[in-house]
């Protein structure tokens, strides 16, 4: 039974290799027609991500970068939790705290940098405290909202049956926000990817970031540069995929609406 | 299955003459100033032990306020509720509050909803339990299920399983088959018949729903509009399973009807 709506199970994958084979032509054709010698081209790349392979560099870097990330992020997770429930269930401390947060949110973490490297100098701290402040905003904000939006008859019914406030947290509170949560966990993250590049760039001496800049710093190896952005591109894919799965736990998809 | 709630209604309750639930004076009026909204006036009601009562009224008039007075979850401006004898200050576990089938937590599967209140029991008692009940109600081979997997109907019977599983004396329903189709809510009500005859709680059952009322409830408290005051008390003597065309059915609805100050011409 083949419906003509129901995709064939070849289609996710086949449909996106072709557009990526596509831009693949288009960007070889590209650098060939305009006869630039900066712009490197797909099999310049690859040759230069063999090098950076064979130097055991490429794994190195990404290691770096993932680390400074689970660093920065679980930490805004520990903290930002916390203070996303405690801002939920109390109207009066989300109030008093609401404005000042709201006023720090739109601070793009990049300008943090000055601070971070006043603090912290050029080290993984600098990074990870960046990744910190960039995360820990949308994980506030998101439990916050998780906590408020718990519909009052899901608290009736468990003090109705007798559950203390820790118990009424831990299994009432916490999985009927965590869908709303989760959305916020999932824009840290993407941001704390986006952050970490950043943070690599000016106040570090490795990661995918420094790779960048370094490669480009140190004799303009513009194949290595476009390397590195490939693979913070595909680095960061695989951290969204990985967290979608989340999403398809049956305790936590009732929260999203057109999943199903 | 029947039989057991036909054998209620024909031989009296040993315990029918206890009184269960006493509430003296109730009075709600929320908000304070020009703006306040005089709810609930001056109610006093009784409720015996094992009793099925309807609490009755127009929509808004404050019937579901009462029912959360009687339950603990809010406080009245006067008076005072009191079930055996107990001063009411808070909801407790032995008297279980049902909400429309919305109440039923998503992210637990209906093993997970209806042992939601047992996990202070062992594994195997808890197992057990939770088997009995999902067993009551129907709804064997959807242990495994998640709420959104189910109708509507189906979710209704996973709450009053969840409530009936901590073993209350007490349950509030409120409107909790308003949101069913009427063929569900008819076979619902017929299972909650079941129930009752097998578990004997004493159950407050809020509805708009006249018919509802006179199929279900021993007694029927029929309020006024806002603020609600009671209207007239009706007893339903009538054995269960009931005769939805017999005259005698037929003439406590139309009393009823005439006491709301409802016409029953179309």
């Amino acid at each position: 039974m083949t419906a003509l709506a129901q995709t064939r199970s070849w289609e996710p994958f086949a449909w996106p290799l072709l557009t990526a084979a596509l831009l693949l032509l288009l960007w070889h054709f590209g650098v060939r027609q305009s006869g630039t010698d900066v712009f490197p081209s797909p099999l310049e790349v690859q040759r230069g991500t063999a090098e950076l392979i064979r130097g055991d560099l490429l794994w190195r870097y990404i290691g770096d970068s993932l680390r400074r990330v689970a660093a920065g992020y679980l930490a805004a997770a520990s903290v930002g939790i916390p203070c996303g429930l405690l801002l939920g269930w109390y109207p009066a401390a989300a109030q008093v705290a609401n404005p000042v947060i709201q006023m720090l949110r739109p601070i793009s973490p990049i300008a943090w940098i000055p601070v971070a490297i006043v603090l912290f100098g050029i080290s993984d701290l600098a990074a990870i405290y960046l990744i910190f402040l960039a995360a820990f905003f949308p994980i506030v904000v998101s439990t916050m909202d998780g906590v408020r939006n718990v519909p009052s008859m899901y608290r009736r019914a468990g003090r109705n049956f007798g559950l203390s406030p820790a118990g009424l947290i831990a299994r009432v509170i916490l999985p009927a926000a965590l869908p709303r949560m989760l959305v916020g966990l999932r824009i840290a993250l993407g941001i704390a990817w986006l952050v970490v590049v950043a943070a690599e760039m000016i106040a570090s001496d490795s990661g995918l970031g420094y790779l960048v800049i370094d490669a480009r710093n140190s004799g303009k190896r513009y194949d290595l540069v476009v390397a590195a952005m490939l693979m913070i591109g595909l680095t960061g894919l695989a951290m969204d995929l990985a967290f979608r799965q989340a999403e398809k736990l049956k305790s936590i998809r009732w929260g999203f609406r057109d999943a199903h | 299955m029947i039989s057991a709630a036909a054998q209620r209604g024909s031989a009296p309750n040993p315990n029918a003459f206890k009184t269960k639930l006493r509430a003296d004076h109730i009075s709600m009026v929320f908000g304070r100033g020009p703006d306040s909204v005089h709810v609930l006036d001056d109610i006093s009601l009784e409720v015996d032990e094992g009793e099925f009562v309807c609490l009755l009224g127009p929509s808004g008039c404050g019937k579901s306020t009462m029912l959360n007075v009687v339950a603990g979850f809010l406080s009245p401006t006067r008076g005072q509720v009191r079930i055996d004898g107990e001063l009411v200050s808070g909801p407790d576990r032995r008297r279980i509050f049902v909400f429309q089938e919305r109440g039923v937590f998503p992210w637990l599967t209906v093993e997970g909803n209806i042992g939601f209140g047992l996990s202070a029991l062992a594994e195997s008692d808890r197992r057990q339990r939770v088997a009995h009940y999902v067993e009551l109600v129907g709804l064997k081979g959807f242990e495994k299920a998640y709420p959104r997997e189910l109708s509507g109907g189906m979710k209704q019977r996973v709450e009053v399983a969840r409530a009936l599983a901590v073993n209350p004396d007490m349950l509030f329903l409120d409107e909790p088959f308003g949101a069913l189709d009427s063929i569900t809510r008819l076979i619902m009500r017929v299972e909650l018949l079941r129930i009752w005859g097998a578990e004997r709680k004493t159950i407050v059952f809020v509805t708009h729903d006249i018919d509802e009322a006179v199929q279900l409830a021993d007694r029927v408290i029929v309020m006024s509009a806002r603020p609600a005051r009671i209207q007239r008390i009706v007893d339903i003597d009538i054995p269960h399973p009931r005769d939805i065309s017999s005259l005698k059915y037929l003439g406590l609805r139309d009393g009823i009807l005439q006491a709301i100050g409802l016409a029953h011409k179309v």
